[in-house]
């Protein structure tokens, strides 16, 4: 991804940043700009919301073959976690061996690094997860 | 109208390195360093923890603790000897991260382990000089690092990470800084040169002409201004590149240990830099009461001192200081690892395509 692109993502990435729709009150993550429930009644009144970062986690994978860039967090964890609010979210869990995680698990919103270009571009944060 | 600390918080990375494990590697007795440095343990950040993530987590956490909108913060300031980037600041990652951006001033400070006090001054003046030309009600000071030592270095021992910042303003204010004096001179005890991986110093120079002349002269021109003197405190807090110097200069400008010991952090996670003395003043703060009087004194190489007289307020006993984790708390999750997962986790190895 271009350095453009992530920084069009940056609320996303940094703060949870979804939308509320403002007529049922349902939270999305990532943002939308239209309601699926309210549809076209939601046009024009999808608000910004920023997700508190509390979920538990819903299901699991330890990864051993990693993505460029993650040879030194072998074997990390990936995790689909419902935030408080509802929404699913996937995110990496740190800060614990594999061992330490089940379904059910409460965790919180860390910020850490993402991603970088090499040693020259530009580095990526946002959210991960650890255990509460 | 007093200013002073509205709110604090502090992130410490979890994972923890013995100086037996580097002692062993080196052919050294790591454990009698350990006892000679006054260090039983050091925080090592993961690979994907920098000065930027640590200092956005402490930002975090220190608004969590006060009802005070981030759009109302009118400076951020990052001290730092490890900023991620050379040329791009930390302070903007800060900004965006804890949703103060767009509106406010914001910059990377660096003067080793003092950057974080620089930047409280920075912020007092600030918000001291607040009116309608300067409308700034509260000022961001973090002081955030994750330091290296070569590996062999004494250095290894103590260089670690963590960070800490403060809230300053005029209102909801739970300690008044009531004065901050500074003592700076040319003094080369610890220097890195531009695009090095680590830091030099001068052995044995950086303790008499450097570290305890530069606390002394602060703390005593301190307490002349103030009319006060050791017996005035309930507690004083100084700069711990190690867990030792710290109890040395303490007692030698007439302090006892019932008052040095609350502030003393390095024992616990190593000297975590710009973040060394901050994190025990956050410390004192979790435990201080309305009354209680603490003088701070921060010592950076190269070679500066910061000294603050600090009154803490009765709005100390409203502050929800229970919303983020206290010092002690946040310390105790160490998660122990070896000097091998240690070098990897500093970037330490050479891997392929580098």
């Amino acid at each position: 991804m271009g350095v453009a692109r992530y920084w069009r993502q940056q609320d996303q990435r940094y703060n949870l940043g979804g939308s509320k729709c403002t007529i049922c009150n349902r939270e999305f993550f990532p943002s939308r700009t239209m309601c699926p429930i309210c549809h076209r009644r939601s046009l024009g009144k999808m608000e910004k919301y920023h997700f508190k970062g509390f979920g538990k986690v819903t299901s699991f994978t330890v990864v051993h073959d990693p993505a460029p860039g993650y040879r030194s967090q072998v074997p990390y964890i990936l995790a689909t976690i419902e935030l408080e609010e509802g929404d699913l979210v996937l995110g990496q869990i740190v800060d614990c061996p594999p061992s330490e995680v089940e379904i059910g698990s409460d965790v919180e919103m860390v910020f850490r690094k993402l991603s970088e270009e090499g040693k020259s571009g530009t580095i990526q944060y946002g959210y991960k997860f650890r255990l509460k | 109208m007093g200013s002073g600390i509205v709110s604090y918080g502090v992130y410490v990375p979890r994972y923890r390195i013995y100086p037996k494990d580097i002692g062993r590697i080196w052919g050294q007795d790591g454990a009698a360093m350990g006892k000679a440095l006054n260090i039983n343990a050091k925080s090592v950040p993961a690979p994907d923890e920098d000065a930027a993530t640590i200092a956005v987590m402490a930002a975090r956490r220190t608004l969590l603790r006060v009802d005070v909108d981030p759009q109302e913060i009118g400076a951020i300031f990052v001290g730092s000897e490890s900023h991620p980037y050379a040329v791009k600041p930390t302070a903007s990652i800060v900004s965006e991260a804890i949703g103060a951006a767009p509106h406010l001033t914001a910059a990377d400070l660096e003067f080793a382990c003092k950057a974080g006090t620089v930047g409280m001054q920075a912020c007092l003046g600030l918000i001291n000089s607040s009116n309608k030309n300067i409308p700034i009600d509260y000022a961001l000071a973090i002081g955030s690092d994750t330091s290296q030592g070569a590996p062999g270095n004494a250095l290894e021992y103590s260089a670690s990470a963590g960070g800490v910042a403060f809230l300053l303003g005029h209102e909801k204010v739970i300690a008044d800084i009531e004065l901050t004096m500074s003592y700076t001179t040319d003094t080369p005890d610890f220097w890195r040169r531009e695009g090095m991986k680590y830091p030099s110093h001068g052995e044995r120079f950086t303790g008499k002409p450097a570290y305890f002349k530069h606390i002394q002269e602060t703390a005593e021109k301190m307490m002349r201004s103030m009319g006060t003197g050791p017996q005035d405190y309930e507690y004083a807090v100084f700069h711990q590149p190690n867990g030792k110097f710290p109890i040395t200069i303490g007692k030698k400008l007439g302090f006892k240990m019932e008052q040095i010991e609350t502030g003393l952090i390095t024992p616990y996670i190593g000297n975590t830099y710009s973040a060394s003395m901050m994190i025990g003043l956050a410390n004192i703060l979790d435990k201080a009461k309305p009354g209680d009087r603490i003088l701070a004194v921060s010592y950076g190489s190269g070679a500066g001192s910061d000294g603050f007289h600090i009154v803490v307020k009765d709005e100390i006993e409203r502050f929800a200081r229970e919303r983020s984790p206290l010092v002690m708390e946040e310390i105790s999750h160490g998660i122990p690892i070896d000097y091998s997962i240690y070098v990897k986790f500093r970037d330490k190895i050479k891997m392929e395509g580098e």
